[in-house]
């Protein structure tokens, strides 16, 4: 178990050090921040003393090296732009881009597996079809259009919740959060369906191939022989077996989710890290665009090891191999 | 915890209840960067910020300099300026304005971590004369001073030095302050609250020096949202008040909505094409460069169809313009704001007279999210000089790549804008854009534009203190640039608000915001 963990961190750190050196080689071509901080009309002079104050007039491995550094110290530098602590920041706007992500979650399993399961039972049913029509669009529209469209028809016409931000949010320690006043609520909905499109989708088609799987076979069809009645055999059976693929995806989708926040909350003016690191590429903001990235990674990292323990404790045969 | 939550929801009941029938909600497409006004360089940040923040001269209804919060000056030494303060201001917190606040925000502003201090480059210092006295030391003669301290705004010492806040913050020591994320200024407006990317509070200050208050604001809810469709739907569905910019594509349809118009009038923003003026095309290394002929340069202003893209890809929203600054900016004049007249032919015979009849290659570079309709521009020239044979191989790409392309010479043909601001005057054009690459001169000259009459001039008007000899030196410099086409102005690109019908705002052509000038009508 511990050599599993100990293995598992030793590879993050790597993840980690390739993504950060990977962006710190790709922000040279994302911009030029001294170009974003100085005045329309500053002069060659002033340009380049602010380079030299940055550093940037330095080799990029230098530039690098000086990074990972301050990052082992814990110290995610200032923003170019705000000129506030980059660890700051991004702690301001992670609670709103995970109770986006939480909502957007917990809709689409409510949703997703019902429908999943219902399209098995009845495979060839008009609403079935409907449905499995309906979520082939939901999975090929891009979310900027979803989103738009929504603000369409719910916030200017029917005028029922708002099209944009947060609501009015209540803070709890260093936590701000929109799921305790109505208004946070009624915001959140529309980019909470949102992001949840895409993953509902996967989640529906998921639960009905599985069930669809499990439906044919041979223990299943012992249990109709031996004339259970036919909902404790699709729900209390079938389904157990067919969501054990579907916990595990949902799982690895939350950091998808974290990353296609981006668009939904540039739509929403939902003020999280995604609309955080678009504005940071649109400056050239290298710290908070370094920061970013590093935290995704391992936001990543962590959710796959996480899923790999889980596999380990759940699996017998892991836990032999491993030791 | 719980009391203060409460308090803070009956607080907000309250101000809801009693005054939303003035809350101004207005949004733009990006959030300010701070609240320290020494800590950026980014107009809209300081627009927003001065309604908190005021300067020693502002700008009235019609954008000329008025007494601020100094009442009057004077040129005691050619570069020492003596300001009377007024008296009687209070800051947000109580607090006297007086001469110590001016000489420490300076001395602030000075310091060498300040992002903004070039914005106040020919001062050397501030010295107190007395408590309602302060003199500018220069560096020398200086005739844009005034112009300067429009967008330098007044702290208060004691508030600085209570909160640690007396220097600036510093990037690369990582030292951060508390001016970043509070606010006191002697503004028409007293900050309340702000939450990053979401809203930014401030109410109205009852207290104001300036007696003649035009407004009738008793809050100003500013929430930004960066999706133009977003911005858009939300005025339409009631949730917002005023948005700038109003994109151009949705004028139609928001002026078409029951209760909602839009505002707009020419900007002082002048779009411009830059030329290489060095030897060799980046596309045709080892040739000889066709853009030094000025027949050449002729021909490519001739064939631009400057109507067709007024009206078509501008909808009849943007001025053409022959000049490189718009019509209130000081060295503009009528005389020489005469675009070339189409005429394709008169092109061809201008590239045959240069030895070119069979056309050429070059490259014509644009931002495609910077100005205002820029891609669509830049693809019409390409197709109209195409008609003359010249062929323009597009490159267009973000802002945030292709402005350091243009600032390290890299380019052949680019798309530029220029307002002038923030001095909001022609000198700018003649420092940063003609002048020639040295001595601080020239910072937006990268591609070896260099010609001595211009160099004379700008070092001339530089220190002019006679304002109409100082206009003549501008104009005549930007009347070379029109006859040898320097540069190819194409117009001045609109600004485009949307509102509620019942708020009066005044659209100003600097593109600011200033809403102590709005009203709400019931």
């Amino acid at each position: 178990m511990l050599q599993v963990l100990l293995a598992r961190l030793g590879q993050g750190v790597l993840v980690l050090l390739a993504v950060s050196a990977i962006a710190f080689a790709m922000f040279r071509y994302v911009g030029d921040p001294v170009q974003s901080m100085s005045r329309e009309d500053a002069t060659p002079q002033e340009k380049a003393e602010l380079r030299a104050f940055l550093g940037l007039d330095q080799p990029v491995p230098v530039q690098y090296a000086k990074f990972l550094g301050r990052v082992l110290r814990a110290d995610l530098g200032i923003s170019y732009r705000n000129q506030r602590p980059v660890a700051e920041l991004i702690s301001q706007r992670l609670p709103a881009t995970l109770e986006l992500v939480i909502a957007a979650t917990v809709i689409s399993l409510l949703l997703g597996i019902p429908l999943g399961v219902y399209c098995a039972l009845r495979p060839g049913g008009w609403l079935a079809r409907l449905v499995q029509t309906i979520s082939l669009i939901g999975i090929s529209t891009p979310t900027f259009v979803t989103g738009i469209a929504l603000i369409l028809v719910f916030a200017v016409w029917l005028k029922w919740v708002p099209s944009f931000g947060r609501g009015d949010v209540v803070s709890l320690g260093g936590w701000t959060t929109g799921f305790l006043t109505a208004s946070g609520l009624k915001s959140m909905l529309l980019p909470a369906i949102t992001l949840s499109l895409f993953q509902l989708t996967l989640i529906m088609r998921l639960v009905r191939s599985e069930m669809i799987d499990v439906l044919s076979s041979d223990f299943i069809r012992f249990a109709r022989a031996r004339g259970l009645p036919a909902g404790r055999i699709h729900f209390t059976l079938a389904l157990r077996n067919a969501l054990m693929p579907v916990i595990t995806v949902t799982g690895l989708q939350v950091g998808q989710l974290v990353a296609f926040a981006i668009v939904t909350e540039t739509v929403f003016q939902w003020p999280g890290m995604g609309l955080l690191f678009i504005q940071a590429v649109g400056f050239s903001d290298i710290p908070v665009m370094a920061a970013y990235l590093l935290f995704v990674g391992g936001l990543f990292v962590l959710i796959n090891t996480v899923v790999d323990l889980i596999y380990v404790l759940v699996d017998p045969r892991l836990r032999v191999r491993a030791s | 915890m719980k009391i203060s939550m409460a308090a803070v929801a009956l607080a907000t009941a309250l101000t809801a209840a009693s005054a939303h029938a003035n809350t101004l909600r207005w949004s733009f497409q990006g959030d300010i960067a701070t609240l320290d006004p020494y800590a950026h360089t980014e107009s809209f940040t300081a627009n927003v910020l001065h309604h908190i923040y005021e300067p020693l001269v502002r700008r009235d209804r019609n954008l000329a300099i008025e007494p601020a919060l100094a009442l009057s000056w004077q040129v005691v030494e050619p570069n020492r300026w003596r300001f009377k303060l007024r008296p009687g201001v209070k800051f947000h917190n109580g607090n006297s304005f007086n001469a110590d606040d001016v000489v420490a925000s300076v001395t602030r502003l000075l310091d060498p971590a300040a992002r903004a201090r070039g914005n106040l480059a020919t001062v050397v210092r501030a010295e107190k004369v007395d408590d309602m006295t302060v003199d500018f030391v220069l560096k020398g003669p200086y005739p844009l001073l005034l112009n300067d301290l429009t967008g330098i705004y007044m702290m208060d010492r004691e508030w600085m030095q209570a909160n640690n806040a007396l220097k600036p913050g510093n990037i690369t020591t990582g030292v951060t302050t508390h001016a970043s994320t509070n606010a006191n200024g002697t503004g028409p407006f007293r900050f309340e609250s702000y939450a990053a990317d979401a809203k930014l509070v401030m109410t109205a200050n009852a207290n104001w020096w300036d007696k003649k208050v035009e407004h009738n604001l008793t809050r100003i809810e500013f929430r930004p949202i960066k999706s133009d469709a977003t911005r858009v739907a939300a005025l339409l569905s009631g949730e917002l008040d005023l948005i700038v910019p109003a994109p151009l594509k949705d004028l139609q349809r928001i002026s078409g909505a029951a209760g909602l118009k839009v505002i707009e009038e020419p900007s002082l923003r002048v779009i411009f094409l830059g030329l290489n003026w060095r030897d060799a095309l980046q596309v045709a290394p080892g040739q000889k460069n066709p853009l030094k002929d000025v027949r050449v340069r002729r021909a490519l202003a001739h064939a631009i169809d400057l109507d067709a893209i007024q009206k078509r890809v501008m909808r009849g929203k943007s001025r053409n313009v022959g000049v490189m600054v718009a019509p209130p900016v000081p060295g503009y004049s009528q005389a020489i704001d005469k675009p070339y007249e189409f005429n394709p032919e008169m092109s061809k015979k201008l590239l045959a007279e240069a030895g070119l009849a069979s056309g050429f290659k070059t490259r014509l570079s644009c931002p495609n999210d910077r100005y205002i309709n820029d891609e669509q521009i830049c693809i019409a020239i390409a197709a109209m000089w195409s008609r003359i044979g010249v062929t323009a191989e597009l490159a267009l790409e973000s802002k945030t790549t292709y402005f350091p392309k243009v600032d390290k010479g890299e380019t052949d043909i680019y798309m530029l804008g220029w307002a002038t601001l923030p001095p909001m005057d022609g000198f700018s054009v003649l420092s940063a854009l003609l002048a020639t690459r040295k001595d601080g001169y020239g910072g937006n000259n990268p591609n070896g534009f260099s010609d001595p009459r211009i160099d004379d001039l700008t070092k001339r008007a530089a220190v002019e203190l006679d304002e109409g000899k100082r206009r003549a030196l501008l104009t005549e410099a930007l009347k070379i640039t029109h006859d040898d086409v320097v540069y190819l102005p194409l117009h001045q690109q609109p600004v485009a608000w949307g509102a509620r019908a019942n708020v009066d705002v005044v659209n100003f052509p600097d593109e600011y915001v200033r809403l102590w000038f709005a009203k709400v009508r019931n």
